[in-house]
């Protein structure tokens, strides 16, 4: 075995019911290197990353640190801490009600007795080696999310980790602060610690890494090289396409709606989780945003619909300036919102079809205003026929349901009020092949016979160029093109989601 | 790479934590309280041992107020403490008069007594929350109702201590002579502190120490402010919930002793709804029901503040326990709007239902 490799995973298997999670997966981390993970939603990287951490239990193959020909037997976190792997999450694992040297120190320390004094002169000397702007009396929430993260580090570095994972670290950082963080990564890398680097973020990946390990549908894609893989290349490897099989698809041409009045125009809309953006659509229009995961888009459009704290911008309404700050200004503003995890925010489990069915009309009439029984039944049945929905009763829970016709159900919720303009975060995320199309069938006669504006997501770009006229690109969280007619195809599209040159 | 240099000087002044400012709120407000009592009400609050009193009468709720402290430290809560108060008293008493006229071995035994009754609520208690992950509010007011139950089983009727070498206890007093104040008739009457006043003070410090200084201290802190975190940084959540609610159990029993120390006799309305008093005591104090936020110090503050208002009430022309309630109450309240203020303002947000109010886990 070469002496720089510092972790081999080789074969790696992990079935969980009813899937596949990690099929025959190989993993290679050299000593001083940052190895990006990439792969979309599903592709296996976090399943991978709990294997390795022992988070979950693997069921075939094997893993050996450095450079070790015995098998590392990694059952816990704990375990494999002891052995050298470290991991970073997202959100902070620190507790922040106590102070920074604590955080650093807790829970390692055989000591029944806390030093103060030695773990706050040993902090000190850690965070100066490191240059992290932090000390060691600091309280831990007193510090910025950037340095949060670092003191993380700081404490797995000290661990003598020889391998350090960070999981999405920069999700929730700004730019200084990941300059900050990859400036603390690269100076690890001179220590030789290995460092796998789980991110959505291409440009990043490009910015600190020297080596791109793809997944998808839990299978190794391959390993490469930075700078052998350009950015279009990694897309397509991640979405599964070939580009030279993408150029040959037809193109499909779309009828310009530019004429027609513009239903919704945004400028500058801004929330607390999203940037300023512009965005409008005419009516009977059917536009779409786009990215990969973790772009902004879903972000975006819950900017429009309320659903975050909306921080800045000016909204039109058929041509007049409206406020929407929640959810309930839209819906007075007649626009409709089906969000991205329907199990959180769409359904409510234990209520009724019936009751799921007339909740939007419900809010919208206010409580005070109950709609009678046999009203309420009519719609219900109305829109279980039309939208054939596949459910014993009117009165069966919903959550008994499968995901497909829960799917369906918040959807009539929503024609229900009669929208003039209706977004579909992810619509038929999950969902059978049959009530996919029914599902894009029926957005398309929307537009087309109701003249309804809709604003439709999805991470399959087959399906967004099937319904959409228009395609709004995003890419680390800002608009970086819009596609109409000609440039309505998967070439075109992968290039702009994965920008740069060619 | 442009990052600030960290300052070398480890010993640098940092700004207060929440705890301690809510903790120096506390104290600020039990001085300023006495002051004013001082001044429109005389009397016995110009003498020392108006504030001995205090700590005499209040000794148990001080100790129960510490064990509530390092429960809702650690994100949980104990309701039984009144409960075992009253069990243990009773019990104890009972025991002590099947004793004859017996030494101090039979105050020995029931000492043993006492804290046994406290240490098998508290592991029974922390097995059920912390091994079988049932809310904490539901077993302990489970155990508030066990207790109280068990204490009418044991005699319905009030039962009086007889036992000589106890009762001698009980009169034993420390005597302050220079803090004493002269008689109208020209004897110096010495301030007197009792032993469970004593207690109490010293068990104040033992817990700060404990909490500040010693592993388990710092984990029960950890697990309050973030229990994902604390388990990821290693630390035994479990085993330390479950020592937390051990120590606060031991110290129910201890505050049953004192109690009986205080006042020897057993009945089933001992300490009746004093846990209560102990969770505004330890919120008043500056803790934080969400859990990793208090301070003992505080606590003993927040005792105080409680005993001061009752004093003030019952030298008052408005001497009716409602008026009391009500002062309590409004205390309260204040403190709650305060913490709310302050933390909001220091930009951590609104106070949040703690984790064992809420109706389903996040």
């Amino acid at each position: 075995m070469q002496n720089d490799v510092v972790l081999t995973m080789r074969g790696i298997c992990k079935q969980f019911p009813g899937t596949r999670a990690l099929n025959n997966v190989d993993f290679t981390l050299r000593k001083g290197e940052i190895h990006a993970l990439m792969g979309e939603n599903g592709a296996g990287k976090s399943t991978l990353i709990k294997v390795l951490t022992g988070v979950y239990e693997k069921d075939g193959g094997s893993i050996h640190v450095d450079g070790s020909e015995k098998e590392a037997h990694i059952r816990s976190p704990q375990d494999a801490q002891k052995i050298g792997i470290s991991t970073v999450y997202q959100e902070i694992t620190l507790c922040p009600n106590l102070t920074v040297a604590e955080n650093m120190f807790i829970g390692r320390t055989g000591d029944r007795i806390v030093h103060w004094k030695e773990y706050e002169k040993k902090t000190a000397e850690i965070l100066n080696s490191l240059g992290i702007p932090a000390r060691p009396r600091q309280e831990l929430s007193r510090c910025s999310l950037a340095v949060q993260q670092m003191v993380a580090i700081a404490r797995a570095v000290d661990m003598q980790c020889k391998v350090l994972i960070l999981d999405e670290p920069t999700s929730s950082l700004d730019e200084k602060e990941v300059e900050m963080l990859f400036g603390l990564m690269r100076d690890l890398k001179r220590r030789g610690v290995g460092i796998i680097f789980v991110t959505h973020f291409l440009e990043q990946v490009y910015a600190v890494s020297d080596r791109i390990t793809v997944l998808r549908n839990g299978e190794l894609v391959g390993e490469y090289v930075v700078q052998d893989l350009p950015q279009v290349e990694l897309v397509a490897k991640m979405m599964g396409k070939d580009l030279n099989d993408l150029a040959d698809l037809e193109e499909v041409g779309r009828k310009s709606l530019s004429g027609s009045e513009v239903v919704y125009q945004a400028q500058g809309l801004s929330s607390t989780e999203s940037r300023p953006f512009d965005f409008m659509i005419h009516q009977g229009e059917v536009n779409g945003f786009t990215g990969l995961l973790g772009s902004g888009r879903s972000e975006s459009v819950r900017a429009i619909f309320g659903a975050d704290r909306v921080t800045g911008g000016k909204v039109m309404v058929h041509g007049k300036p409206v406020r929407i700050s929640k959810p309930y200004d839209a819906m007075k503003a007649s626009i409709g919102y089906l969000p991205e995890d329907r199990k959180r925010d769409g359904i409510i489990a234990d209520l009724s079809v019936r009751d799921n069915i007339i909740l939007a009309l419900q809010v919208m009439k206010g409580f005070f205003h109950p709609m009678s029984r046999s009203q309420m039944e009519q719609f219900a049945d109305e829109y279980i026929k039309a939208l054939q929905i596949k459910t014993a009763s009117q009165d069966t829970p919903i959550g008994s349901l499968s995901g497909g016709n829960q799917q369906k159900v918040i959807l009539a919720r929503w024609l229900l009020t009669h929208p003039d303009f209706l977004i579909l975060d992810e619509p038929t995320r999950g969902i059978d092949v049959g009530t996919k199309l029914e599902i894009q069938k029926l957005v398309l006669q929307l537009a087309e016979e109701q003249h309804m504006s809709v604003t439709f997501i999805s991470s399959e770009i087959e399906e967004m160029l099937r319904v959409c006229s228009r395609l709004i690109v995003m890419r680390d969280r800002k608009i970086v093109g819009e596609l109409t007619g000609s440039d309505l195809n998967q070439a075109t599209v992968m290039k702009t989601i994965a920008g740069g040159e060619q | 790479m442009s990052v600030l240099k960290s300052s070398g000087s480890v010993r640098r002044r940092e700004p207060l934590t929440d705890a301690q400012l809510l903790m120096t709120i506390s104290i600020c407000i039990f001085v300023f309280m006495y002051a004013a009592a001082m001044l429109f009400l005389g009397g016995g609050f110009l003498k020392t041992q108006q504030l001995f009193d205090l700590l005499n009468d209040n000794a148990a709720l001080i100790i129960i107020s510490c064990a509530l402290t390092i429960v809702m430290i650690g994100g949980g809560i104990n309701i039984s403490v009144g409960g075992v108060i009253g069990l243990t008293v009773m019990a104890c008493a009972l025991f002590l008069n099947t004793q004859g006229d017996g030494g101090p071995l039979s105050i020995l035994l029931t000492f043993l007594l006492a804290l046994g009754i406290g240490l098998l609520f508290g592991i029974g208690q922390g097995a059920l929350i912390s091994y079988l992950e049932i809310q904490p509010f539901i077993v302990t007011l489970a155990g508030m109702f066990l207790s109280r139950g068990l204490t009418t089983i044991l005699s319905v009727n009030p039962v009086k201590v007889a036992h000589e070498s106890f009762t001698e206890l009980v009169k034993t007093k420390l005597q302050i002579p220079f803090l004493g104040y002269t008689a109208k008739n020209g004897n110096l009457i010495p301030a007197k502190l009792e032993i469970g006043a004593i207690v109490a003070v010293l068990i104040v410090l033992l817990v700060y120490l404990m909490l500040r200084y010693t592993r388990l201290g710092r984990n029960i802190y950890a697990i309050g402010g973030n229990q994902a975190s604390a388990l990821t940084l290693g630390i035994n959540v479990k085993r330390t919930r479950f020592l937390s609610y051990v120590l606060s159990g031991l110290l129910s029993g201890l505050a049953g002793f004192v109690f009986l120390m205080h006042k020897p006799a057993g009945n089933a309305s001992v300490a009746m709804r004093s846990e209560m008093d102990a969770i505004a005591a330890s919120i008043i104090g500056g803790t934080l029901l969400t859990g990793g936020v208090g301070n003992v110090i505080g606590t003993f503050f927040g005792a105080m503040i409680l005993a001061t208002i009752q004093k003030i009430i019952a030298l008052s022309p408005l001497n009716d326990s409602w008026w009391q309630e009500m002062a309590n109450g409004a205390m309260l309240g204040l403190f709650i709007m305060l913490q709310s203020v302050v933390l909001s303002r220091r930009g951590k947000g609104r106070l949040t239902l703690p984790s064992w109010l809420k109706f389903r886990k996040e």
